[in-house]
């Protein structure tokens, strides 16, 4: 299958970072400020984006956890496959915390509301917020929107995104794969960011 | 994307018994049950997979453990739950099993666990009823929910089942735990050897590959694991003979004390799949030894049971409305 690339090395770290500033900017020193990754791939965007935050502010304000939301699936049953659980790590109560979900890639958004459903046993947050990597917008099922944006793609139902990171995948890149992706350019597809708001 | 995330389903349909699976389903347990130990320690333990399913647990033999935490279990998975013992029901008047279950299931109950004192219940009901079953112990032929507990007890103790030499004492006999449990640890490439009076080993049990020890202290010896059975005082001399002489000399020659604990020289895990006959098969100081995993195998029993129940509802065809 074809596949073109939307994010090479270089541009995917400087949307993360840009992610950062983003949130730096909204929310300050991050005091009280939760950013929770959701497994399996959203994690790694969050660990990324604790990483980067942690060496532009120089020191730890915010608490991290990963959730896993493979019971709170509204699938279950509906597909053949069964998708494996991951592991959650949550050390800390969400009560009256400023919580930021963090996923890969935004599509149907039925992740992020199983997502929303698996937090709240942890606690009833201030408020929650959404980041994603990638928002494959005009194909949500569910009336969700995130707050910081990396890239909105405008794709078509068979094609499929996905997120390569270096620590998994040996390099950081957003690929498109599927019809329509032969001799495309890049820049044709992938297109604005929430900066742009 | 999922990309990542593996997809698999059990073999089975129905969890009769440990003889049935692979030791492939088995890690599949394992590894959900992971997921859902996790869940049991958060503020809410509670998840919403189940919640369009029924379950009926039918005790027509007396349980506290295995039928709590199967309750839990259900609960914790948000299904509906019916509960039926066999006291104070239709049974009494003469009932047929399968009536029994086929009014229940007249009410649209979806899957059904079971205890049942003759062996093969759960096979028989799987047969001639359109529900899922889960065998929770039929007589003294299989008890597959605490086989899978016990073994997913030492994998958290020991951080592995393969190469792990397992010692089951006591009334091999009658035990539907130690059956469950052989089938169970030999899929996982554990080794078991049996150990107890001559007269609780089944004949002929040398044939499944394990090995059999009469001197507790040499099989003590042997093991990383002691899983102590309970004497079971109530299927003790069904055809008028006593398998052995009294209680005490039982505990003498085939029960563990501190004293025989100290001699055995190396650190052992003690496990007990209750109830205890304290002074028996263990004495208290043995029982409440820090090398002893009895209350990590009850809490790890409804992980499990989770486990196994999302599983085989995984498998179940949703119909149409």
């Amino acid at each position: 299958m074809s596949s073109v690339p939307l994010l090479t090395s270089k541009a995917f770290g400087l949307t993360v970072e840009r992610l950062c500033y983003q949130l730096i900017e909204d929310h300050g020193k991050l005091e009280g400020l939760a950013i929770i990754g959701l497994q399996p791939r959203g994690i790694l965007l969050a660990r990324r984006l604790r990483g980067e935050l942690h060496r532009i502010l120089g020191k730890e304000q915010l608490q991290y956890g990963e959730l896993d939301i493979t019971f709170h699936r509204d699938d279950f049953r509906h597909r053949t496959s069964l998708p494996q659980p991951s592991a959650t790590q949550l050390d800390f109560s969400l009560d009256d915390r400023k919580v930021v979900l963090v996923d890969d890639v935004l599509y149907t958004g039925r992740t992020i509301r199983a997502g929303l459903d698996a937090m709240l046993a942890f606690g009833r947050p201030a408020s929650v917020q959404l980041l994603v990597l990638i928002d494959r917008r005009f194909s949500r099922e569910l009336p969700i929107q995130p707050d910081y944006v990396g890239r909105w793609v405008d794709s078509i139902g068979d094609q499929r995104v996905t997120v390569q990171w270096k620590e998994t995948d040996g390099a950081d890149q957003v690929l498109l794969h599927g019809p329509g992706t032969e001799g495309r350019e890049p820049s044709s597809m992938a297109q604005g960011t929430s900066a742009d708001r | 994307m999922n990309t990542t995330a593996q997809s698999e389903q059990l073999s089975v349909e129905h969890l009769l018994g440990i003889k049935e699976l692979s030791a492939a389903d088995i890690e599949l347990i394992f590894r959900t049950a992971d997921g859902f130990k996790e869940v049991l320690n958060r503020p809410i333990k509670k998840v919403p997979s189940l919640r369009d399913l029924t379950i009926a647990n039918l005790f027509f033999e007396s349980s506290t453990r295995t039928r709590v935490s199967f309750e839990l279990a259900e609960k914790r998975l948000s299904a509906d739950v019916v509960n039926f013992s066999s006291s104070g029901s239709s049974v009494s008047k003469g009932e047929t099993l399968v009536d029994t279950v086929n009014n229940i299931l007249a009410m649209k109950v979806d899957m059904v666990v079971m205890r049942h004192p003759d062996p093969g219940a759960a096979v028989f009901l799987s047969r001639h009823v359109n529900a899922r079953i889960v065998n929770a112990g039929d007589g003294t032929h299989e008890h597959p929910t605490q086989a899978l507990l016990d073994a997913y007890s030492i994998r958290e103790k020991l951080g592995k089942v393969k190469g792990v030499k397992v010692l089951i004492v006591g009334d091999i006999l009658h035990s539907r735990v130690a059956l469950s449990n052989i089938f169970c640890l030999q899929k996982l490439g554990a080794e078991v050897m049996l150990c107890g009076p001559q007269t609780l080993m089944p004949r002929y049990i040398d044939t499944l590959g394990v090995r059999v020890e009469p001197d507790l202290d040499k099989a003590l010896k042997w093991c990383d694991v002691a899983n102590m059975l309970r004497i079971q005082l109530e299927r003790q001399g069904g055809d008028g003979v006593a398998n052995f002489p009294s209680l005490r000399e039982y505990a003498m020659r085939f029960g563990l004390d501190l004293e025989r604990y100290k001699r055995i020289g190396k650190e052992i895990v003690i496990m007990h799949p209750g109830p205890i006959n304290r002074g028996v098969e263990v004495t208290s100081q043995v029982a409440d030894h820090a090398n002893s995993i009895i209350l990590d195998q009850v809490e790890n029993g409804v992980a499990i049971r989770m486990a196994v129940l999302y599983l085989l509802a995984a498998r179940i065809p949703r119909t149409a409305v």
